[in-house]
């Protein structure tokens, strides 16, 4: 650990930093986001309607749904659109499925090089990997406390 | 003693040490930039015609050394040393780009201060009889770099203001002794300098205190103020970096802001080629200097220069364990040949 003048010094630095650092304005990245988030949502709605119309159930439809929105956004990072979404609407484009979907393809393409296996194979989730463990990890928490309400008779 | 040395960190030569030749490749977006006319070639393809990123980094690093020694007039044999580096891990762009040159080589690592520590440790070995001619080289390629140090290219996400660009290039610099136009007259060697950031997306601000730390320190060694040189030149501070540096130095009673220039807020528009902070990277500091500084001595409208490539000393793992981005500078005076020690 740095002495204590020398940890106010940094504290310091770092106050100064911040002032001169530009930032990107939150409420327009709020609005873009909006915007861009909306849009595949509703994209997505479009889909649902569709699937309904011809006759799918709920779930189903669903289901063709989420497959169809991974498909475009898959696709759109292929052809390098993706990130250029991304770059205007930030975590509108990060938050729903597409925003997942790019970050596995991304690094399917990026890592493709060294490998099937050391490449795609070890690397493909190193930015998903994370939403993957814990969000299993979270529904695993969840079903025991689900159980342990259950067979107390709290429900 | 041989009485070469000069205050605390810096190097007088006793003989200036030529800059025989310099040369610059850059990739598409430098070459769109506002020094697309200065620079010796400009690769379209950001694969050079290989099929990884690294390797065409590597191809990159290898196309710059042979032009460099070509306008030299010289032939490989000839080049007694390489001093090379660059971004990647354990420096594979240059241990794979010049191995078939069959030279021997010292592989450095001073991020993107390379430029300033080849020179630096080139021009000693120079000066000390080493070697006739040596050759200072590096590169980055904004691919591979992306690569090793943030994320895969076709990620969507929003890069912060501070953040800068990393330059697709690679510069390179035959040292000797034969008379040149521009010779290097004395370095001062950069100090690790940490003031607790840890931010690895503002390198200007984990920069800019080693820049100034090594430029005041060569003030202090020379005995010389900022109006004794024609132009101080940092690396790649950016927007953000080179606002702290002036007024780092201000702050110890210098301005330098009339004679600063920053090679990262140099080789691209800003305005239009979004950048934001401004351009990094080994090959910034060095393209720049090949394509646009060296040109300036040669033709005696600089006199002197301060050359002082900056580097953020971090990698991937540090910056996973909470570590801070340290930063180092290394210094380079520059001048006009037929301008005696002033």
């Amino acid at each position: 650990m740095p002495d204590i003048q020398t940890q106010k010094k940094q504290k310091e630095y770092e106050e100064y930093v911040k002032q001169v650092t530009p930032t990107h304005s939150l409420p327009l990245n709020m609005a873009r986001a909006f915007l861009i988030g909306g849009l595949i949502c509703a994209v997505g709605q479009l889909i649902m309607n569709l699937c309904l119309g011809y006759g799918l159930g709920e779930k189903e439809a669903g289901s063709w749904t989420s497959g169809t929105l991974i498909l475009i956004s898959v696709l759109l990072t292929g052809w390098n659109i993706y990130p250029k979404l991304a770059k205007f609407g930030g975590a509108g484009s990060l938050v729903p499925i597409t925003g997942f979907a790019n970050s596995v393809a991304a690094s399917a393409i990026e890592f493709q090089k060294e490998g099937q296996v050391m490449g795609i194979g070890c690397k493909i989730f190193t930015i998903a990997g994370p939403v993957i463990l814990f969000g299993i990890f979270s529904s695993w928490i969840l079903g025991i406390v689900y159980w342990v309400l259950k067979i107390t008779g709290v429900m | 003693m041989d009485g070469q040395t000069a205050g605390a960190q810096s190097i007088r030569f006793n003989a200036p040490v030529s800059i025989v030749s310099g040369a610059s490749i850059v990739g598409k977006k430098e070459g769109e930039g506002p020094l697309r006319d200065a620079f010796d070639l400009i690769g379209e393809d950001p694969m050079f015609g290989t099929d990884s990123w690294e390797a065409a980094e590597s191809t990159l690093q290898k196309e710059t050394a042979g032009l460099a020694i070509a306008k030299a007039g010289l032939k490989n044999w000839q080049i007694r040393a390489i001093y090379a580096g660059d971004l990647l891990a354990q420096s594979v762009a240059s241990s794979f780009g010049i191995a078939e040159l069959g030279i021997p080589v010292y592989g450095l690592y001073g991020a993107c201060s390379t430029m300033g520590e080849a020179l630096s440790l080139g021009a000693m070995a120079v000066a000390g009889g080493y070697g006739e001619y040596v050759l200072a080289l590096t590169s980055s390629h904004f691919a591979s770099a992306e690569k090793e140090f943030r994320f895969p290219l076709a990620y969507g996400n929003q890069r912060p203001l501070s953040a800068t660009w990393t330059v697709t290039g690679s510069g390179a610099c035959v040292l000797g002794r034969k008379d040149a136009k521009a010779q290097i007259a004395g370095v001062t060697t950069g100090k690790i300098v940490d003031y607790g950031l840890k931010d690895p997306l503002n390198m200007g601000a984990c920069m800019a205190p080693a820049a100034c730390d090594t430029i005041y320190q060569n003030f202090m060694d020379f005995n010389r103020m900022p109006e004794d040189y024609d132009q101080i030149i940092t690396g790649d501070l950016g927007k953000v970096g080179q606002q702290i540096l002036w007024d780092l130095l201000a702050e110890k009673g210098y301005d330098i802001s009339g004679r600063h220039m920053d090679c990262g807020l140099k080789i691209y528009d800003g305005k239009t080629q979004d950048t934001h902070s401004g351009g990094s990277g080994c090959g910034c500091a060095a393209t720049v200097f090949v394509s646009y500084v060296l040109p300036k001595i040669e033709s005696g409208e600089w006199k002197r220069v301060l050359f002082v490539p900056t580097g953020a000393l971090m990698s991937k793992v540090s910056f996973n364990e909470g570590q801070s981005v340290p930063g180092i500078a290394h210094g380079v005076v520059v001048e006009s040949a037929g301008k005696g020690e002033g």
